[in-house]
């Protein structure tokens, strides 16, 4: 029994064949390492590289954006904010009560922290309370080391310094929302909260930004960072250099006094944008970590309208600045010449209609030439002119002074504002043109529309005897000279000039209240209607109450000799051009001339007579 | 390959003085001590970088160790006719106390396995695997060989009432190396392969009843997950994916020993335990694998030669089975840390940290070596 030959030899049969299956088997997890190891080694080498680590973005600083002086308009500042980490905090709730009576909490506040904290990782710094004020920083610094795993952390935050002062010009960053997400680059923007929402920081969000950096991070299964592998650090954005003059936009502002309205003044020789006001303003530092729902109903319901850019987006009828581009456009056509003469009584009348076209002087002008009449300001002369030039030669000439479409300023939101025409009509309205539409649009009312800021450029463009530019407010900003508009003889532009420096500088113009500057300034004013005076009735201020009085407009530019400013006012409600217009440009025009950067209301006047 | 033919070549010699004096007092294999020695080292450098280099943890190591050579020692000694005598006495109190489990068992991890004795606690399933296939063998040892059907019929109830037990515990790993180490019995005494397609069949009959009605939703749950482990990337799935990224990453040469950032950085859970088969993969590479595999087959190999040279049926017997035990604690673990098996709680065999089972394979060596050093001076044929 103990042994037997053929026992052994069982055992042994059974033992090699065991031995051989062990063999076989081994050899399956072999090849199984093997095509793990060898066949598929990359891609699970980059899983377990996956695994290992995370990249974390590092958000660029935002570029600054400075006045013409180098004054920060727009700025980066460190804002404090309290952070706890749970696994620091040996107990969370005495630690609260704690800090309770260090910090003002709110309950909302509080509330919010312990939710994040029944989401949140053990080592994850969440945040208590932001923006802590100096005090506060400076009582938890004293506390800090009894307050185990609280920590102050400083992050940057955009601060607009001037508040309402340039906020249509700066604009305004604000978090970045669902929409501006399907328009931008995200990788660009990892790590990144803000983006520019309006204005400048919209318009050169590209330069402003800056470009993200990363670090590549060790982390363990629990997401917990172990170490920094390797760091590429952001490239901050860039500075932006205004041309505007914070001095200049200040007195500009001051000088609109109570008024609403825009003043926009350039460097008619290259285009720098001196001041860019539209009034009123806003605190654009409201939105930029996201606006409280009482303030944002207040700025929208407000009924001065306070987020709306009128320097760009307000497209008001001109008035009767548009008259010395008709006088050139008569000059041009053929249809005057600067001695024609003709006498202007109180209305025009068309052939074959009784409808009067009034003067807005009721007596009317007597026998005016060109100089008188844009000086004046005399209505029936130019309704004559626009009757024989007709509205498709006026199109065509305005719209080489840049009306009718977007200057290009280096902003978003500009309007095109319009110049009528035949074809504008029919298309956009369905209808044929009349005549008297015709004598309308030539003093700048009926469909007529520009901005303040095409305004400024119309009037640079004057100045600089039809040598047109680009308004831009950044210094470094590309502008491509425009075409020049070439008239037929250089003493078209003598004559159409001459008058608007009559305007100011003589005895008949309609704004000589702002004579007596050591320059000598050139000049248009122009009333826009906002109130349609029927036939029969005459227009009576007294009677109207304000919000439906007419805006008064004011184009300019000075030194005659040597233009160096155009300046465009426009005054809602401010009823003259002359009055109320003419002194805040006069006002801005010593500014920038004489150096007087005095804050103060221009010396208007309601009451004055002229257009 | 040498190695083995030698080590065939000698076991055929009788017993020769030259072997050793210091062995022969021992009672030891230098063959197989040299190779659990090694695959101890392996262990213990592997186990210090998958526990984060815990020194805790290698202390607790280096202690299992020491007791299990002691053991092994000690159980070396020990003439196989005294453990053929005392079989059905461990047996049956490993019975008894596997019964007692299921009455008062503490419960672990979900599963009810340990024995608290006040001093100690231990899992009785424990015994089973060397007490099952020493029952086989003692049971069979006195029946005319190849076994006759009542006395396979006889051999199956004592195997599959304990593993009965251990199922519903529930600790499928252990059931089925006990299981298995009990069948291994059967195999090697000659049953007829009849009877071996027979039961094949039948297993194979038996699989969806056991699906249905044996198998516990987290069983199931891994067997599906093997099917499809990106099924449940972070639920049962987690286990199998990260593994395999440990092993995959670890490419021909492997990341270096410390560097498994699969471990170190917790991603692999059980690192240290039982997928510690992908750690050692990921830091040594396709060639440290092959090492490691080609000495297990090594020891396998060589206690299949010892149950050959053994010269009293209980001996062959015994040895044969607890020799491929070990290679089916090889074979499933590495299975499933491969994902080539559904996860079964089986460790890597005397490489894993913890667990009693290091011991007992331990002891089990000691009885392999027992088996080889109780030979007669001069074996007469």
């Amino acid at each position: 029994m103990e042994d037997g030959g053929h026992m052994r030899g069982l055992v042994l049969q059974r033992a090699v064949i065991a031995g051989l299956i062990c063999f076989l088997l081994l050899g399956a997890v072999i090849a199984r390492v093997a095509w793990l190891q060898v066949t598929a080694h990359e891609r699970f080498a980059s899983l377990a590289e996956q695994n290992r680590t995370r990249i974390e973005p590092i958000p660029p600083a935002r570029g600054l954006i400075y006045d013409r002086n180098g004054v920060v308009l727009a700025d980066n500042a460190p804002a404090f904010q309290v952070e706890l980490v749970p696994e620091q905090v040996p107990d969370m709730e005495a630690t609260l009560q704690r800090l309770a009576t260090l910090l003002e909490l709110d309950e909302s506040e509080l509330g919010r922290f312990r939710k994040t904290l029944k989401a949140s990782r053990s080592f994850d710094s969440i945040p208590l309370k932001l923006n802590l004020t100096e005090e506060e920083v400076a009582r938890l610094a004293v506390e800090r080391p009894r307050l185990p795993g609280v920590e102050v952390q400083a992050r940057l935050t955009r601060v607009y310094p001037q508040r309402e002062k340039v906020a249509h010009v700066v604009g305004y960053v604000g978090r970045i929302n669902e929409r501006d997400l399907a328009t931008i680059d995200q990788e660009a923007y990892r790590g990144t909260s803000h983006i520019g929402k309006t204005g400048l920081e919209r318009f050169y969000e590209d330069r402003l930004h800056g470009e993200v950096g990363y670090r590549k991070l060790e982390v363990d299964a629990h997401g917990r960072t172990l170490r920094v592998l390797e760091e590429v650090p952001a490239t901050p954005g860039e500075d932006i250099h205004l041309t505007l003059d914070l001095r200049l936009q200040e007195v500009a502002e001051a000088a609109l006094g109570d008024f609403l309205g825009a003043v926009v003044a350039l460097d008619p020789r290259n285009g720098e944008v001196l001041a860019f006001v539209s009034k009123p303003g806003f605190d654009p530092n409201l939105f930029v970590n996201g606006i409280r729902g009482g303030d944002y109903k207040a700025l929208v319901e407000n009924p001065d309208r306070p987020l709306f850019n009128r320097a760009l987006a307000a497209a008001y009828p001109p008035g009767s600045t548009v008259k010395p581009l008709m006088g050139l456009a008569g000059l041009e056509h053929g249809l005057i010449t600067p001695e024609f003469r003709m006498f202007a009584g109180p209305y025009y009348q068309l052939p074959n209609d009784s409808h009067r076209y009034r003067d807005w002087k009721k007596s009317g002008h007597g026998w005016v030439d060109l100089d008188r009449a844009i000086a004046q300001s005399c209505d029936v002369y130019f309704y004559d002119l626009a009757h024989r030039m007709g509205i498709d030669r006026m199109h065509e000439f305005f719209t080489r002074f840049g009306l009718g479409r977007p200057t290009g300023i280096d902003l978003p939101g500009e309007v095109s504002g319009l110049v009528p025409s035949r074809a504008w009509k029919r298309a956009a309205r369905g209808q044929s043109w009349y005549p008297g539409e015709t004598l309308i649009a030539g003093i700048g009312q009926g469909y007529m529309l520009a901005t303040p800021l095409q305004l400024a450029q119309m009037v640079a463009t004057l100045a600089q005897r039809g040598q047109p530019v680009r308004p831009h407010l950044a210094k470094d900003a590309v502008v491509e000279p425009l075409e020049p508009i070439v008239v037929r003889k250089a003493a078209h532009w003598d004559a159409v000039l001459a008058g608007m420096d009559h305007v100011i500088n003589s005895d008949y113009g309609t704004a000589k209240v702002i004579r007596g500057a050591p320059y000598r300034i050139a000049g248009k004013s122009g009333t826009a209607q906002v109130f349609t005076v029927k036939q029969s009735e005459t227009y009576d201020e007294k009677k109207l109450s304000r919000k439906l009085h007419d805006h008064a407009v004011f184009i300019g530019y000075a030194p005659v000799e040597a233009p160096a400013i155009a300046v465009a006012a426009f005054v809602e409600n401010g009823q003259h051009g002359s009055g109320t217009a003419g002194p805040i440009v006069r006002r801005v025009m010593d500014a920038w001339l004489l150096g007087d950067f005095a804050l103060k209301a221009a010396a208007t006047d309601e009451q004055g007579e002229a257009d | 390959m040498s190695i083995l033919r030698e080590g065939w070549n000698r076991a055929q010699q009788p017993y020769r003085e030259e072997e050793g004096v210091l062995f022969r007092w021992l009672h030891l294999d230098p063959w197989l001590l040299f190779a659990l020695l090694l695959l101890l080292g392996v262990s213990v450098v592997t186990v210090y970088s998958a526990s984060h280099q815990s020194l805790q943890q290698l202390t607790s190591l280096g202690m299992r160790i020491g007791l299990g050579l002691a053991l092994m020692l000690i159980m070396a000694r020990i003439p196989p006719r005294i453990y053929q005598f005392w079989s059905p006495w461990l047996f049956g109190v490993g019975l008894v106390l596997l019964f007692a489990v299921e009455l008062f068992g503490h419960i672990g991890k979900g599963a009810q396995r340990w024995l608290d004795l006040g001093f100690i606690r231990f899992q009785p399933s424990e015994i089973m695997k060397l007490a099952v296939p020493m029952m086989a063998a003692w049971y069979l040892a006195h029946r005319p060989l190849p076994p006759r059907p009542l006395d396979v019929l006889v051999t199956l109830v004592l195997v599959l009432v304990p593993m009965g037990l251990i199922v519903l515990q529930p600790d499928l790993g252990t059931a089925l190396l006990v299981g298995a180490a009990g069948i291994f019995v059967l195999l090697l005494a000659g049953l007829s392969w009849r009877y071996i397609a027979g039961g094949l069949v039948a297993l194979a009959a038996i699989i969806p009843v056991m699906w249905n009605f044996v198998m516990h939703d987290y069983q199931r749950q891994r067997v599906l997950t093997l099917l499809d482990p990106d099924a449940d990337p972070l639920g049962t799935g987690y286990h199998i994916i990260q593994s395999k990224i440990a092993i995959g990453s670890g490419g021909v040469f492997g990341k270096g020993w410390l560097n498994s950032t699969q471990a170190n950085l917790s991603f692999l859970p059980e690192g240290h335990t039982d997928f510690i088969f992908a750690v050692f993969a990921e830091e040594f590479g396709l060639i440290g694998v092959l090492l490691l595999l080609s000495l297990y087959l090594f020891i396998v190999l060589r206690g299949l030669v010892i149950a050959v040279n053994a010269p009293s049926i209980y001996g062959r017997l015994l040895a044969g089975s607890l020799s491929l035990s070990f290679f089916v604690y090889v074979f499933v673990n590495t299975g499933m840390v491969t994902g080539l098996l559904p996860v079964v709680g089986v460790p890597l065999p005397l490489v894993s940290y913890g667990g009693t089972a290091m011991v007992t394979l331990m002891a089990g060596f000691g009885m392999l070596m027992s088996i080889h050093s109780h030979r007669p001076f001069l074996a007469r044929r």
